[in-house]
């Protein structure tokens, strides 16, 4: 029974295991589905975006930067083409041009210079003292002979200071001649050091050889790839914007964003550590799975619980079907003991008949014969009389029990209960007598009828009438069978004195396959039937209890209004 | 008690019951003719039209006490039939009434109800008799144009 107990409960466990399993399996696979898709759509999109977004701000500055440069190569220009070099080689009046320009630009212009074809600078405003300065060896005096303009790389020159110079070309009197000026280095370079983004973002500017024009930064190894590859490049122009990612030794990788500006001779490169550039894609992928490994806890949990739940509905389920199968075999059991019953009782009956009726024979011939003289007259009397009797009790006993072995038919009709109750004692009368027990009935001849199953109605007091002759059983004692009319009710008592119920089992004695009977004796359904019955009836069933005084039950039917 | 002159056909299946009754019913002073089936109760009316009342078992192997009743009242309708039955099913009772049975009794049976019974299924042939021989000379006499 144990190892059959052990079965179950292994069944039942798997069972469990089983439909979480299911749960879990069918609820997570979509939600992996889905938020991979979105995970993947949503980065791809983002990481695009801050792309086209990086792109678009390059292009901006890179225009602000070629605007400035431009502007002030204009300025000089400008200068250079509307005044005579006889003009511009008087100090004061260069001064005050120069004036002039730092009052328009501010720091822009440092200072302002003319250059002769030796390279000598034969007329300087400015805060150093570089007039007659020899520029002739200086790279960007040959570079400007060469054409009518020209921005130079940042250099730090003859002051030590980085700076860059853009010139204007001019010829007077078939020699050329160099107008110069100095552009300050701080706001150009503010103008790119402006373009801060992030916590690590930041942009420079190099030279196609690979030259800081913009204050350098240590962390930046021009030769290094990405811009080795660029400032390789032989593409000089266009209006391209170069990104590009590449993952760094630290695992992190950085996002790089070049493009060439002054006519392709510098480059302004922006980069920034790809987890500051997708950070507000990272913070959502977090999120998002923070939400999935909740959503996921939630669905196991709930699983777990509901399995559980379903899996104990089902057990109890599984029971009751167990139950109802257990009935239902006891109830053909019953019913071939019946048909049993109703064989044997009418092959008794027909031995019985013949008995009786040669009894009644030699009576007959008893009356003829004048045996007066005969001494056991009266003992042959008395002993047909006896036969004729016992045949009758024998035609009762095997009526009685052939109206009890009925096919039983459960449809209710008006019964007088006091009726059924003197049946059933009838059956149990020879039981009773072999036990010691005495039956004793108290009926209410006003007792009005009930519309209930007749057979139903004898099942449950034969098996009251039974159990109390089982709790009696051996010690002699009496079960007493009341009916009254209570409260629109018809009750039925059954009393007896045995040994009564203790208080623990009073609380479960109408539960299925309880029993206080050894094994064997009892299969603990009597009581549940009874109790299933008078329930159906729209009856209530009910037991009063004490132990060594003995046992009452009691059944309440209502009245057919 | 006396039989007055009845003649009584016990159709029953067990012979020593048969016997029995037999005996005690001849020294009632019924006349008793005896049958062990359905079928050779029959026959044995057939030659004996003068049978007052059949005592006929309902449990009989062959033909049953309800076909043996229906063929009774098929050919011998005045014949009363009282059925014995060993077993109390009501339902077999009704069955019997509802074909035309005069009355049913619980075997063993008290001998003196029995007669009783048999007296009384007598009278209800006679007077049904006469009932006939009555409607039969009216009828003669309205042919006759009496």
């Amino acid at each position: 029974m144990d190892k059959i107990a052990d079965l179950n409960e292994n069944y039942y466990k798997a069972l469990t295991r089983r439909i979480v399993l299911i749960i879990v399996v069918v609820s997570i696979i979509p939600l992996v589905l889905i938020s991979g898709t979105i995970r993947y759509f949503f980065q791809v999109s983002y990481q695009e975006k801050v792309s086209d977004h990086l792109t678009v701000l390059i292009k901006k500055h890179r225009q602000n930067i070629d605007t400035f440069l431009n502007e002030k190569l204009a300025d000089i220009r400008a200068l250079a083409e509307s005044y005579t070099l006889d003009q511009l080689t008087d100090e004061a009046f260069l001064k005050d041009r120069l004036r002039i320009l730092q009052d328009s630009y501010g720091r822009s212009f440092a200072d302002l210079g003319v250059v002769n074809e030796q390279g000598i600078q034969i007329a300087y405003a400015g805060p150093f003292k570089l007039k007659e300065a020899d520029y002739s060896h200086a790279q960007w005096f040959k570079k400007a002979m060469q054409g009518d303009t020209y921005i130079s790389d940042v250099f730090p020159g003859l002051r030590g200071l980085p700076h860059f110079i853009v010139t204007a070309t001019q010829e007077h009197k078939g020699k050329k001649w160099i107008l110069r000026a100095t552009v300050d280095f701080d706001s150009f370079n503010s103008l790119v050091e402006n373009l801060r983004i992030g916590s690590t973002g930041f942009a420079f500017i190099l030279n196609s050889k690979g030259e800081f024009q913009t204050k350098p930064h240590a962390e930046i190894i021009p030769s290094a790839e990405p811009y080795a590859t660029f400032l390789g490049s032989t593409e000089k122009t266009g209006d391209d914007v170069f990104v590009v990612e590449q993952p760094k030794d630290s695992g992190d990788s950085m996002l790089y964003v070049m493009s060439r500006l002054k006519n392709g001779d510098w480059i302004l490169a922006f980069q920034q550590s790809a987890q500051d550039a997708y950070s507000a894609l990272y913070t959502a992928r977090l999120i998002a799975m923070v939400i999935f490994l909740v959503g996921v806890l939630g669905i196991v949990v709930v699983a777990i619980v509901l399995s559980k739940r379903v899996v104990t509905r089902i057990i109890r389920a599984d029971k009751e079907k167990e139950m109802l199968n257990e009935r239902v075999i006891e109830a053909g059991k019953l019913a071939s003991l019946g048909e049993l019953a109703a064989g044997i009782a009418h092959e008794i009956n027909n031995p019985v008949a013949v008995m009786v009726e040669e009894a009644g024979w030699i009576q007959d011939l008893l009356e003829e014969e004048d045996l007066k003289q005969c001494q056991n007259l009266d003992e042959f009397k008395q002993s047909l009389k006896q036969i004729r009797i016992q045949g009758v009790r024998c035609k009762e006993i095997t009526h009685k029990l052939l109206s009890f072995a009925r096919k039983t038919d459960p449809r209710p009709t008006d019964v007088q209960v006091n009726d059924l109750i003197e049946e059933v004692v009838a059956l149990c009368q020879q039981r009773a007598r072999y036990a010691t027990v005495k039956i004793i009935m108290n009926l209410d001849p006003e007792l009005p009828q009930v519309h209930v199953s007749p057979t139903e109605m004898q099942q449950v007091l034969m098996n009251l009438i039974n159990n109390s002759m089982d709790a009696i059983d051996g010690r002699g004692g009496t079960v007493q069978v009341n009916t009254a009319q209570r409260d629109n009710h018809v009750v039925i008592e059954v009393t007896d004195d045995g040994p009564g119920i203790p208080e623990p089992y009073l609380q479960r004695i109408f539960d299925p396959f309880f029993t206080t009977k050894p094994v064997g004796k009892g299969t603990g359904l009597g009581l549940s039937i009874c109790y299933g019955i008078v329930t159906k009836m729209g009856g209530k069933i009910s037991v009063n209890s004490a132990v060594e005084v003995g046992t009452t039950f009691r059944i309440h039917i209502p009245l057919r209004n | 008690m006396d039989g007055l002159d009845t003649k009584v056909l016990l159709i029953d299946d067990e012979e020593a019951f048969v016997s029995a009754l037999e005996k005690r019913l001849t020294t009632r002073n019924v006349k008793v003719l005896t049958a062990h089936t359905g079928e050779q109760g029959l026959e044995q009316l057939s030659t004996e039209p003068d049978v007052d009342v059949v005592l006929l078992d309902v449990k009989m192997p062959g033909m049953d006490g309800i076909a043996t009743l229906r063929e009774i009242k098929k050919s011998h309708p005045i014949v009363e039939v009282i059925m014995l039955t060993g077993h109390a099913t009501v339902e077999s009772a009704i069955d019997g009434m509802r074909l035309g049975a005069h009355d049913y009794l619980m075997k063993p049976c008290d001998v003196e109800e029995l007669m009783a019974k048999i007296k009384d299924a007598k009278l209800k042939k006679q007077a049904h008799q006469e009932r006939i021989l009555d409607a039969a000379g009216k009828e003669l006499l309205h042919r006759r144009g009496l």
